[in-house]
C-alpha cells in the first residue's frame, strides 16, 4: 500500500497538465471541480499510504520509492525518489487535506473571475510542488519543490497582475525568497562535500561523521533558507505584502503549507541539527522567539483583516522555529498541523467576510457581521479560540507544548524563550479578540462616513461655493453693464427731451406766427398738432427715461449688494472647509456628524448605507465547517496526560532518530505552566473585550503607527536598498561596465589596431609575397648552414 | 671529365635560381607559372641525384609525389590563370591585387 506514494504528487501534477491544456475551454466551474478532484485524489492516495505505513512495524516506517535516475555524473547521483516516512506523510496529509478544502472553497470565492481556470492551474501546480518538497528523498528534489512553490507563490500573489501593487508584491516575495534559496544551495553543497551524497537516507546514516563545525555551518545556512520560506526575521517582509493575492492563496500558501516548509526542512534534517554546536540550534530558537514576539506586536495595530492574520502567521511560524530550536520537533509538527487547521480556517473566514462585504478589507468598516454571516462568524470564533490558546481547543495543546519545551531548554536560555513565548501568547489572544470583535460584534460601521467620503463632499461643497461666487460676480458684471446701458439711455432720452422741447418752442413760435398770418393757418394748425404730439411724446419719453435711470441705479445697487454678499459667503465657506478635511482624516472610525457636508456626500456612501452583507455560498462555508471541527478537536492528536496519548509523538518518533529533546520538567511544574498560560490568555481576552467591545480605554494608545508599520523594518530595508544599497549596486554596475567590459573591449580594440597596422604588408602583389618567401628561405638556409658549420 | 653528381646538383641549383629569378621579375602570370614548374623540377633533379648517390629509392618516390602535386597544381592554377586572362587579356600579375588588405 505504501507503493501508492507516487500517486500523491502525480495526481495534482496530472490535474495541472490537464488544466494547462484544456482549462480555458473547461471554464467555470468545471476547471475548479477538476482541480479539486485532483487534489482530493492526492489526499486519498496519501491516506492509503498512511494506512500502509500504519500496518508496518514502527521501526520499518522508512520507505524509499525510486522512480527513475534523474542526474548521474561521476559519483554524484540523484534519483527521482520519494521518501515515505511518518514525517513526510504527516505533512502530505494536511497539505492535501487542507489543500482540497481550499480548492473547494476557491470555487465559490473565485466565482466570476476572468482567470478562474488559470487560478486552479496554479493551485494544482502548487500542491504538486509542495508534495514534491516534502516527499523528495534528496535535497535536490526538495529544492525543486522549494523553487516550485516559490514560483507558484509568485504567480498567485500577483494573480491580479493588472494592479501594479499586486505585481510588486509578487516580485517582492520572489526576490526575498531568493536570498533564502541561496542559503539552501550553499548548505546543500556543504552537505555534499562532507557526506558525498544529498540523499536523506545517506545524510541520516552518516551525519555522525560530520564535524560539529561543518554541521553548524550547514545548520546556519539551512536556517537562512528557512527564514526566507517561512517568513522569519529578517526575511519576513514579503508575507504581509503577499496578502495582495486572492484570499484562498493566503490560506493555502501563506498560512497552511508553503510557509511551513522551512520548519519541515529543519525537522527533516534533525540529525544534522543534533550534530551541530548547541548555540547554532539556539539561534534557531531565538530567531523564532523574537519573530513571534515582533510579529505579534505588529498584528495588534493592523486594520486590514488579512494583514492581522498575515502577521499572526509570521508570529505562529516563530513558535514553530522556537519549537525546532529547543528540540521539540513533535511540538513543532503538532503546532504546524493545528495551525494549518485554524489559520486556514481564519483566512478563509476572512475571505468569506471580504466576499460578503463587497471586497472591503478594512476592519474599521466592519462590525456586527455575526447576524449577517452566522456560519462564517461561528467558525471564525472557533478559529479564534483555537489560536488564542483557550482550552480545550487545539491551539492550546500545541502552543502549550512548545512553551513547555522552551521552559525545558536550559542550555540556550530556555526561561527567556518561555517568557517571550508567553508574552506572544498574551498578544495573540489580544489581537485575535480585537479582530473578532471589530469584525463580528459591535455596530456595523460599513456606512460610516469615511475620510474619502468627507473629502469628496468637501470638494463638492467648495466647488458649489465657487460656482455661487462666480454666479454673483457674473450678476454684478451684468448689473454694471445694465447701469451703463441705462445711463447711456438716460443721456439719449435727455437729448430727446431737449429736441422735443426745441420742437415745442418752434411749434409755439410757429403758432404765434400763424396767429399773425392767416395764410398759413391750416398749415399752422397741422404744425401745432404735430408739435403738440411731439411735446406729449417727448414728455412721455422724459418720464420713461427718468424711470429707466432710477431702475438702472437700483440695479447697480442690487448687483453690488449681491456681489458683497456672495463674496462674504465665499470667504466664509472657504475658511470653514479647510480645517474640516484633516479632522476627517484622523477620525475615520468614529461617527462623524457630516453636518453641512451631508448634502454633498458621494453616491457610493448612499450605496453603502443600503448594502446588506450576506453569507457566502455552500462551497465556501463547507470547508469552514470542516476546518472548524478539526481546529476544535485536533488537540487529541497529542494529549499530554499519558504516554499512550502522545499519538503524534509516537507516530513521528521513527523520523526523529532519538534527537527529540527529553522533558525533565516535573508534573507539578507542567500544571503550573499550563495554568499560568490559561490565566494570562483569559486576562488578554478580557482586556480586548473591555477595550473594543465596551469602549473603555483608548485603542490609540496600543495601536501605534510604529507597530502598524511593523517597526518600520520593511521601510528601512527599502530605504537602505534604495539609498546606500543603490549606490553599491551602481558601483558594481559601473565596475562591470568600466573594468570588466572595458578589459574585453580593450583587448578587442588592441587587436583591431594591431591588425590595421599589419594589413599594409598584405599588398596583394603575388610577386612581393614570393620575394618574401625567398628571403625567408635564404634566412632559414643560412641558419641551417650556420648550425652545420658552427 | 667524369659526370659526377656535383654537375647534377649544380644544374639543379642553376635551374632553381633561374626559376626563382623568373618568378620574381616577370609579370606575365603564365610565365611565372612556368618558372614555378622549373623550380619544382630543379628540386626533382636533386631528389633523383641523391637517390642515385645513396641508392635509396625514397628520393625517387618523392619525385612522383612532387609530379603528382605539380600536375594537380597546374590543373587548378592554370585554369584560374586562363580564366583571369580571358577576362583581362592584357593583365599582368600586379593587376590582380584584389586580396590587398
Amino acid at each position: 500500500m505504501v507503493e501508492a506514494a507516487w500517486l500523491i504528487p502525480a495526481s495534482p501534477l496530472i490535474g495541472f497538465v490537464l488544466l494547462l491544456a484544456f482549462g480555458r475551454r473547461m471554464g467555470e466551474p468545471t476547471a475548479g471541480w477538476l482541480a479539486t478532484l485532483a487534489s482530493a485524489g492526492s489526499f486519498v492516495a496519501t491516506v492509503i499510504t498512511f494506512v500502509g505505513l500504519l500496518r508496518l512495524e514502527s521501526a520499518d516506517r522508512f520507505f524509499i520509492q525510486t522512480l527513475f535516475t534523474w542526474v548521474q555524473s561521476g559519483s554524484f547521483r540523484v534519483d527521482a525518489g520519494l521518501l515515505v516516512d511518518p514525517l513526510s506523510i504527516t505533512m502530505s496529509l494536511f497539505i492535501t487535506g487542507v489543500g482540497t478544502l481550499i480548492h473547494l472553497y476557491s470555487i465559490g470565492y473565485m466565482h466570476g473571475d476572468d482567470g478562474f481556470a488559470r487560478f486552479f492551474t496554479y493551485l494544482n501546480l502548487f500542491i504538486a510542488s509542495m508534495l514534491l518538497l516534502v516527499l523528495g528523498d534528496n535535497l535536490l528534489l526538495t529544492f525543486l519543490g522549494w523553487e516550485g512553490v516559490g514560483a507558484c507563490s509568485y504567480l498567485l500573489i500577483s494573480f491580479w497582475f493588472t494592479d501594479p501593487a499586486n505585481a510588486t508584491a509578487g516580485k517582492k516575495a520572489f526576490v526575498t525568497n531568493r536570498v533564502g534559496d541561496f542559503g539552501f544551495m550553499l548548505a546543500a553543497f556543504v552537505v555534499f562535500t562532507q557526506i558525498g551524497s544529498i540523499r536523506y537516507a545517506d545524510i541520516i546514516a552518516s551525519s555522525s561523521e560530520m564535524s560539529a563545525t561543518v554541521a553548524t555551518v550547514a545548520v546556519l545556512l539551512f536556517l537562512l533558507a528557512a527564514t526566507g520560506k517561512s517568513a522569519q526575521l529578517p526575511l519576513f517582509v514579503w508575507l504581509p505584502d503577499a496578502m495582495a493575492g486572492p484570499t484562498p492563496v493566503s490560506a493555502l500558501i501563506h498560512a497552511a503549507t508553503m510557509v511551513t516548509s522551512g520548519v519541515f526542512l529543519l525537522t527533516r534534517l534533525n540529525p544534522i541539527l543534533a550534530q551541530a554546536e548547541t548555540w547554532s540550534v539556539g539561534v534557531i530558537a531565538w530567531v523564532g522567539a523574537l519573530t513571534a514576539l515582533f510579529a505579534a506586536t505588529a498584528a495588534v495595530a493592523q486594520t486590514d483583516i488579512k494583514r492581522v492574520l498575515a502577521y499572526s502567521t509570521v508570529s505562529q511560524l516563530g513558535y514553530l522555529f522556537l519549537a525546532v530550536g529547543v528540540g521539540g520537533y513533535v511540538a513543532a509538527i503538532f503546532h504546524m498541523v493545528t495551525h494549518a487547521f485554524f489559520k486556514a480556517l481564519l483566512f478563509m473566514g476572512s475571505g468569506s467576510v471580504i466576499h460578503g462585504m463587497a471586497d472591503e478589507q478594512d476592519m474599521r468598516r466592519m462590525g456586527g457581521l455575526y447576524k449577517f454571516m452566522p456560519l462564517t462568524g461561528f467558525t471564525f470564533i472557533i478559529g479564534w479560540l483555537a489560536i488564542a490558546g483557550v482550552p480545550p481547543f487545539s491551539g492550546f495543546w500545541s502552543k502549550d507544548e512548545i512553551l513547555l519545551y522552551a521552559w525545558n531548554a536550559d542550555e540556550i536560555g530556555g526561561k527567556g524563550l518561555w517568557a517571550i513565548g508567553l508574552i506572544t501568547a498574551i498578544l495573540t489572544a489580544f489581537y485575535m479578540t480585537r479582530q473578532v470583535i471589530l469584525t463580528f460584534f459591535g455596530r456595523l460601521r460599513y456606512a460610516d462616513v469615511t475620510a474619502a467620503d468627507l473629502r469628496v463632499a468637501a470638494e463638492a461643497r467648495s466647488s458649489a461655493i465657487t460656482a455661487g461666487v462666480e454666479e454673483a460676480e457674473a450678476a454684478v458684471a451684468s448689473a454694471v453693464a445694465a447701469v451703463e446701458k441705462a445711463s447711456n439711455d438716460l443721456v439719449k432720452k435727455n437729448e430727446a427731451v431737449d429736441k422735443a422741447r426745441t420742437k415745442h418752442e418752434e411749434a409755439t413760435t410757429a403758432l404765434a406766427a400763424l396767429n399773425e398770418g392767416e395764410d398759413g393757418y391750416d398749415k399752422a394748425v397741422k404744425g401745432y398738432d404735430r408739435a403738440e404730439k411731439a411735446k406729449v411724446k417727448a414728455q412721455d419719453a422724459l418720464v420713461v427715461a427718468n424711470h429707466a435711470v432710477d431702475d438702472a441705479k437700483q440695479a447697480v445697487t442690487d448687483a453690488e449688494a449681491a456681489l458683497a454678499a456672495a463674496q462674504a459667503t465665499a470667504a466664509e465657506q472657504a475658511n470653514v472647509q479647510l480645517p474640516l478635511v484633516p479632522a476627517a482624516v484622523t477620525a475615520v472610525t468614529t461617527e462623524i456628524d457630516a453636518g453641512e457636508l451631508a448634502d454633498y456626500l458621494p453616491n457610493s456612501y448612499r450605496e453603502r448605507a443600503e448594502y446588506h452583507p450576506h453569507e457566502s455560498p455552500w462551497t465556501m462555508t463547507t470547508p469552514l465547517l470542516i476546518l472548524a471541527g478539526l481546529a476544535a478537536v485536533a488537540g487529541v492528536l497529542n494529549l499530554p496526560f499519558a504516554h499512550d496519548l502522545h499519538f503524534l509523538g509516537n507516530w513521528l518518533s521513527p523520523s526523529l532518530f532519538g534527537n527529540k529533546a527529553e522533558l525533565t520538567t516535573s508534573a507539578g511544574t507542567k500544571w503550573v505552566l499550563a495554568i499560568v498560560a490559561i490565566v494570562v490568555v483569559a486576562v488578554a481576552i478580557m482586556a480586548a473585550i473591555r477595550m473594543y467591545l465596551r469602549g473603555q480605554g483608548d485603542p490609540e494608545r496600543i495601536e501605534k503607527p510604529f507597530l502598524r508599520d511593523a517597526w518600520r523594518i520593511d521601510s528601512s530595508y527599502a530605504n537602505f536598498f534604495g539609498g546606500p544599497g543603490r549606490a553599491l549596486f551602481d558601483l558594481s554596475s559601473a565596475f562591470d561596465r568600466r573594468v570588466v567590459d572595458g578589459a574585453v573591449r580593450g583587448i578587442a580594440a588592441g587587436i583591431g589596431s594591431i591588425s590595421r597596422s599589419l594589413k599594409v604588408i598584405q599588398s596583394g602583389f603575388v610577386r612581393s609575397y614570393a620575394l618574401a618567401i625567398s628571403i625567408g628561405t635564404v634566412f632559414v638556409l643560412v641558419w641551417f648552414l650556420g648550425r652545420l658549420f658552427a | 671529365m667524369e659526370l659526377t653528381e656535383t654537375w647534377f646538383l649544380v644544374l639543379s641549383a642553376a635551374l632553381f635560381c633561374i626559376g626563382l629569378v623568373g618568378l620574381l621579375i616577370r609579370s606575365n602570370p603564365l610565365v611565372m607559372f612556368m618558372c614555378v614548374e622549373l623550380m619544382l623540377n630543379a628540386v626533382n633533379i636533386t631528389f633523383v641525384t641523391f637517390s642515385s648517390v645513396y641508392g635509396d629509392l625514397v628520393g625517387r618516390t618523392a619525385v612522383f609525389f612532387v609530379l603528382v602535386v605539380a600536375a594537380a597544381e597546374v590543373v587548378v592554377g592554370l585554369s584560374i590563370v586562363v580564366a583571369l586572362l580571358r577576362v583581362r587579356p592584357t593583365a599582368t600579375a600586379d593587376d590582380f591585387n584584389v586580396l590587398k588588405g
